[in-house]
């Protein structure tokens, strides 16, 4: 087996909301591998949110541990927590998020600014990561000028361009029509091919099933853990 | 993240909403303007009432021995008048006993004047300031004649009616003529016409050359002082310093000559141009006081304005803070990048203040004989002033923005 990238021990996240106090983790474990591909599934109100916000350090836990490649971030501090997300964590969110004033190259640039980068590399670095998801020719293009599969490659590119050690994406194919989402999963079937870890949060069985490993959660604890065959993509 | 990278992500932001950019730093472009225009248009007036009002008017380096000041700016009280009214006048015996005394090598001259009318072939020209004096008075006024030449201490001891004409009097009198060698008539007398003053052009937009110098005694003297009496003796010495030692001998005997005890105030007044400058000097220092005030009000003004636009640019762009920290922006990150920005929008402001002020100079100096002159501190204070009033009006809006939790950031609108 190979190394662990991400291990979450007896993990719980509770919420207060006015006087009542919400758990929406209820103490999850979950142990990751380098070059997985995990879908982690679950009905609205599952925790698979809470558990994708934990995972991805915008959060911290009320108890339990969490080490994403050899560190505990769960005892972090801010500051810190944003030096994990840089270097460690490629986000690809449902309604994109990218910069609407800012070209896509631009865009991928923006995690090499964050990570103190010169301006000179980062622009080749942010060049040869548009290249990857086959958008040399969009690059200086804004968002709103680039179709919706296009502004996700464009956000898969920002993803990876810092390679970080997990490509984490909230419902990526959520606001894309199907021939689209079949695009953007060969693109993630592709990186993982090239050993890229990716864990994906979905509530579609069928973007669930090009991943390796189907992780289920309800009522904020893990109901299943499913490796398969992947789909070939 | 560098400085660098945050400027041109606020140029960008500027660049991207101009309209929106420009209202919200008028405040502060108002107030830098007002820095730079005032201060150039204040020194520029310094600079014309010292070199042209006293110097042109006094002359240089020379002072006069009066019966009062004559250029009185400011509140004069009814007995303050009064009290000068009652002192003694200067009178011939005066200046000859000043002059015979003073030791500091000096040129004299008496001087008595009064507006009068000179007439040639039935054409008249009026209100014309009429000098009765002595020959040094074309050197202490650096009166050049040009076309003829100025009279003697001869033709002075001699009480001859001869005249010496200012540029303008000439020509109203003697379109197309040589006034030189023919007669003007003044208070019924025809005077020869010796020469004329080069010209010396406008002071305030008033003429310098509505003027006619003749011997103090000339027969017309009686029109314009009353006999025996001068306006004031004219001292002219080699330079400050000289000036101070006259004026300190003039004033030790004026005050033995009228038995003044060491109590008593002067009667009389010795006239310089820096005395006749103290009413436009308090006027300026009014202005320099008042200056600070009035930019600090705009300024007060244009950065609350300036915060309120950040702090709309925060919440509008709450996602894109959320973005931001979500791939790795620390809080300093997003503090620095809102108070940069802020202190950029303003700095622009400031920049187009001082274009503005500058070319406001301009207009003033091109409209106007004001040698309005930008002063390079004031630019320097309104570039810092620019990027003070920013950082101050973004630190909130940016503490604001690097405080906001990232999922709650990125589910923002």
């Amino acid at each position: 087996m190979s190394e662990l990238i991400i291990a979450v021990r007896s993990l719980t996240r509770s919420y207060e909301m006015g006087a009542e106090v919400v758990h929406a983790l209820r103490g999850v474990d979950l142990e990751i591998r380098r070059n997985e591909y995990v879908a982690i599934m679950g009905p609205s109100g599952s925790g698979k949110s809470t558990l994708m916000n934990m995972i991805g350090c915008l959060d911290t836990p009320s108890s339990g541990e969490y080490w994403l490649n050899g560190q505990e971030v769960s005892r972090m501090a801010d500051d810190a927590l944003a030096r994990v997300r840089n270097k460690e964590i490629g986000f690809v969110f449902q309604t994109f998020n990218l910069l609407p004033r800012a070209t896509a190259l631009h865009n991928v640039e923006l995690p090499l600014v964050y990570a103190g980068v010169s301006a000179r590399d980062r622009r080749g670095r942010a060049e040869e990561a548009l290249a990857r998801v086959g958008l040399t020719d969009r690059m200086h293009h804004r968002p709103n000028e680039l179709s919706g599969g296009q502004r996700q490659r464009v956000a898969i590119a920002r993803a990876l361009v810092n390679r970080p050690s997990i490509l984490l994406a909230d419902e990526p194919t959520g606001n894309l029509d199907s021939t689209t989402s079949e695009e953007i999963m060969r693109v993630f079937a592709g990186l993982h091919r090239e050993g890229q870890t990716v864990v994906m949060v979905t509530h579609e069985p069928d973007i669930a099933a090009h991943a390796a490993r189907a992780v289920v959660l309800r009522d904020g604890r893990v109901a299943s853990d499913v490796r398969s065959q992947p789909l070939a993509a | 993240m560098p400085i660098w990278e945050a400027v041109t992500m606020a140029l960008r932001t500027i660049r991207a909403q101009k309209l929106k950019s420009f209202f919200s730093l008028i405040g502060v472009l108002i107030g830098v303007m007002f820095l730079i225009a005032v201060v150039s248009i204040v020194q520029g007036m310094n600079v014309y009432m010292e070199d042209q009002f006293a110097n042109r008017l006094i002359g240089l380096n020379t002072f006069q021995l009066r019966q009062r000041s004559n250029f009185v700016m400011g509140n004069v009280t009814r007995e303050q008048w009064l009290a000068w009214q009652r002192r003694p006048r200067i009178t011939y015996a005066d200046a000859d006993y000043i002059k015979a005394r003073v030791t500091t090598p000096a040129t004299f001259a008496m001087y008595c004047s009064d507006r009068m009318a000179l007439s040639y072939n039935g054409k008249t020209a009026k209100d014309i300031e009429l000098v009765g004096t002595e020959a040094t008075y074309f050197q202490i006024k650096n009166y050049e004649v040009v076309n003829g030449r100025a009279f003697t201490a001869q033709e002075v001891r001699a009480g001859q009616t001869v005249v010496v004409l200012g540029d303008l009097v000439a020509e109203k009198l003697f379109p197309g003529l040589d006034p030189v060698g023919r007669n003007v008539t003044i208070a019924g007398l025809p005077y020869r016409i010796i020469g004329v003053v080069a010209r010396q052009g406008n002071l305030f937009g008033l003429s310098m050359d509505k003027f006619a110098v003749m011997p103090y005694t000339a027969p017309a003297r009686r029109y314009i002082c009353p006999i025996n009496i001068l306006d004031q003796l004219e001292i002219q010495t080699a330079g400050p310093t000289q000036m101070q030692a006259a004026m300190a001998e003039v004033e030790a005997l004026m005050r033995a000559r009228r038995g003044l005890k060491p109590a008593q105030e002067n009667n009389f007044h010795l006239q310089t141009a820096e005395g006749a400058l103290e009413g436009w000097k308090k006027i300026s220092r009014i202005l320099f006081m008042a200056l600070p005030g009035l930019v600090a009000i705009s300024l007060v003004v244009g950065g609350i304005v300036i915060m309120n636009i950040m702090l709309m640019a925060v919440s509008e762009r709450t996602r894109e803070i959320g973005i931001r920290k979500a791939l790795g922006a620390k809080r300093r990150d997003i503090l620095a990048q809102f108070i940069v920005e802020s202190a950029t929008l303003s700095t622009v402001g400031a920049a187009l203040g001082i274009g503005f002020g500058i070319t406001l100079a301009f207009i003033v100096r091109a409209v106007s004989p004001l040698p309005a002159a930008v002063a390079p501190w004031s630019i320097g204070v309104g570039v810092f002033l620019g990027v003070f009033v920013g950082m101050v009006a973004g630190v909130y809006p940016a503490s604001r923005a690097s405080r906001l939790d990232p999922i709650v950031a990125l589910r923002a609108e």
